[in-house]
């Protein structure tokens, strides 16, 4: 058991180094930049698994932290000397409005039942979109506007080294947090959450310094993405945001980390390909309809996503293992 | 000396007194069981005692403090632990998971979030100690949804001692149990009641099963608290005998 748990950092390990030498070793641009889009995307759809997939809160506004963080780094750029200091001071900006936001928004709604709190953040997260639509003055609506970004992060191959180094970052820091004692609270809040009370723990909290973390990943990953694009307009707030990194979560497999860094590099890869097929086939400059199809077959056939399947199976060999062993000794004996 | 202080209760849903006006002493590292035909408002009143329900009217004492208004995550801490009549786990945590919870909960260990859960070695162990008195080490890697009826509610017992409450709160532990099962876990409560360092509260429906172990024997009806004493005292009493254990026989016989 110890065995196999400890396994998929080793995983996450390998695959990184594989991933940092690749550049050297591939000089395709358009490939790099896919991944680094992946690695980006990956860090917000782990963000949202903390919420979805380990505490068990269903949130339809994640895209709502994701645009704070965007919107911090772009207005903060355009206005300030696009300098390594102040990109950090609007990463930091970002990632604070963000906790703010998440926990004000978790203190009014995360009392109620799941449902609820679904709808609202679905609303809330549409009031975001709404007011950059209107805020002209900071945003400049859906039009958006283009900054300058700091040199290092203009050169493809350090920002590619970069987002890798964040991902792989921000899953050991989850990695760390879901296996301390709170995140194993953070487990038993999604299993039952009233039993969770009667042992003596306020779940309120734990869900609410789960929404606050998420929060702030995803507002990282936000900026990055604006970073890569080297502009921000109103669609970081949109509703696909999240729906992309619910997609991914359950694609990859709910519960897990890894499943969101696979299921974010399927979901790119797959947008990326049917986009260029789209050139030749109109059918597929429709990508989104075979997203949704792709979403109801993983809801019918693996809700536990590719990761958790995967797991399952190697669980129910084992089992099998173990009761054959044992027939074996019963038979000897 | 009282552990726990019962003041005119009173619990209202729409109309409909479930438990009404009871008032209850109960002594400290005693064993009370709570008798009473079904509707009677027995767990309602456990509700009641551990926080899931609010009364409408009365009060509920923990050691002289008035606790009525607090909810259940504090009065846990404060020392009323419960077990639940429909069983209540973590049912996709492994069995050691969810006794290791209550550990963690009773250590106070709320919010590290830095260490890894596997640098406290002591609560594990507590953890399988804890199994080990149920008998049921020999589960703690199984999921607890693949568990047993019964051995669910040997999983719940072991959480509810890993809080270490003063006040235990058993809901008929043997409900919905086979019949071989039930012996185990008796032993259990026998254990439990020997080691003399809790209060315990119990529900149950069987009737020779309590009048052994109890000290003292509470009967409800229709939500009102009809006798109280030692099981002899109740046995012998006559509106008991009419109102529940008559009426219990002759629902036997229809």
């Amino acid at each position: 058991m110890l065995r196999q748990l400890n396994k998929s950092p080793v995983w996450i390990l390998v695959c990184s180094a594989v991933l940092i030498v690749f550049p050297f070793v591939n000089d395709s641009r358009s490939l790099m930049i896919l991944l680094t889009q992946i690695f980006i995307l990956a860090i917000f759809a782990m963000s949202y698994d903390l919420l979805l997939g380990y505490t068990g809160i269903v949130s339809f506004g994640h895209a709502m932290f994701f645009g704070i963080g965007a919107y911090s780094t772009g207005v903060l750029l355009s206005r300030f000397e696009p300098t390594m200091l102040s990109l950090l001071i609007s990463i930091a900006v970002g990632m604070l409005i963000a906790s703010i936001v998440s926990y004000l928004v978790g203190l009014l709604t995360l009392r109620l039942s799941n449902h609820f709190y679904a709808m609202l953040t679905l609303a809330l997260a549409g009031l975001f979109l709404v007011v950059a639509e209107k805020w002209r003055s900071l945003t400049l609506g859906n039009d958006g506007f283009t900054f300058r970004v700091p040199d290092i992060m203009r050169d493809r191959l350090s920002f590619y080294m970069i987002c890798l180094i964040l991902m792989v970052a921000v899953f050991f820091i989850l990695l760390r947090l879901t296996n301390s004692p709170m995140g194993k609270v953070l487990v038993a809040v999604r299993e039952n959450e009233a039993r969770t009370q009667s042992l003596g723990f306020h779940t309120i909290h734990y869900k609410l310094i789960s929404s606050v973390v998420a929060g702030m990943i995803a507002s990282l990953s936000g900026s990055l993405y604006v970073l890569s694009l080297r502009f921000v307009n109103t669609s970081v707030f949109a509703l696909d945001v999240t729906l992309d990194a619910l997609l991914m979560t359950i694609l990859g497999g709910v519960g897990t980390l890894i499943g969101p860094i696979i299921g974010a590099a399927i979901i790119e890869v797959s947008h990326h390909w049917l986009s260029e097929l789209g050139k030749s086939y109109a059918i597929f400059e429709r990508w989104i309809i075979f997203f949704g199809i792709l979403y109801i077959l993983a809801v019918m056939f693996f809700p536990k996503g590719i990761v958790g399947s995967l797991k399952e199976m190697r669980w129910k060999k084992r089992k099998t293992k173990v009761k054959t062993e044992n027939k074996n000794k019963r038979m000897a004996g | 000396m009282s552990i726990l202080e019962v003041q005119d209760l009173t619990i209202a849903f729409g109309g409909q007194l479930a438990v009404n006006s009871v008032d209850l002493t109960i002594k400290e590292k005693s064993f009370t069981s709570i008798i009473g035909p079904n509707g009677a408002g027995k767990t309602t009143l456990f509700n009641l005692l551990s926080g899931q329900l609010k009364p409408t009217k009365g009060s509920v004492l923990l050691k002289g403090e008035d606790i009525s208004s607090q909810s259940p995550t504090v009065r846990t801490r404060k020392g009323i632990g419960r077990s639940f009549q429909i069983t209540n786990v973590f049912p996709n945590l492994t069995v050691l998971e969810n006794v290791r919870l209550a550990v963690q909960s009773q250590a106070g260990v709320r919010y590290q979030m830095l260490r890894h859960f596997r640098g406290y070695k002591k609560m594990t162990e507590e953890a399988y100690d804890l199994l080990e008195q149920v008998m049921m080490a020999k589960q703690a890697d199984a999921l607890a949804s693949n568990l047993a009826h019964g051995e669910k509610r040997k999983l719940e017992i072991a959480m509810l001692l890993a809080l270490k409450t003063e006040l235990l709160l058993l809901d008929e532990p043997t409900a919905g149990m086979s019949l071989e099962e039930v012996p185990a876990i008796l032993k259990i409560i026998e254990d439990i009641k020997s080691s003399g360092d809790r209060t315990i509260l119990l529900i149950e429906h069987k009737m020779d099963m309590i009048m052994n172990l109890s000290d003292r024997i509470i009967v409800l009806f229709n939500g009102r608290l009809l006798a109280e004493g030692t099981p002899h005292e109740i046995m012998n009493n006559e509106t008991v005998q009419n109102a529940y254990l008559g009426g219990l026989y002759d629902d036997h016989t229809a």
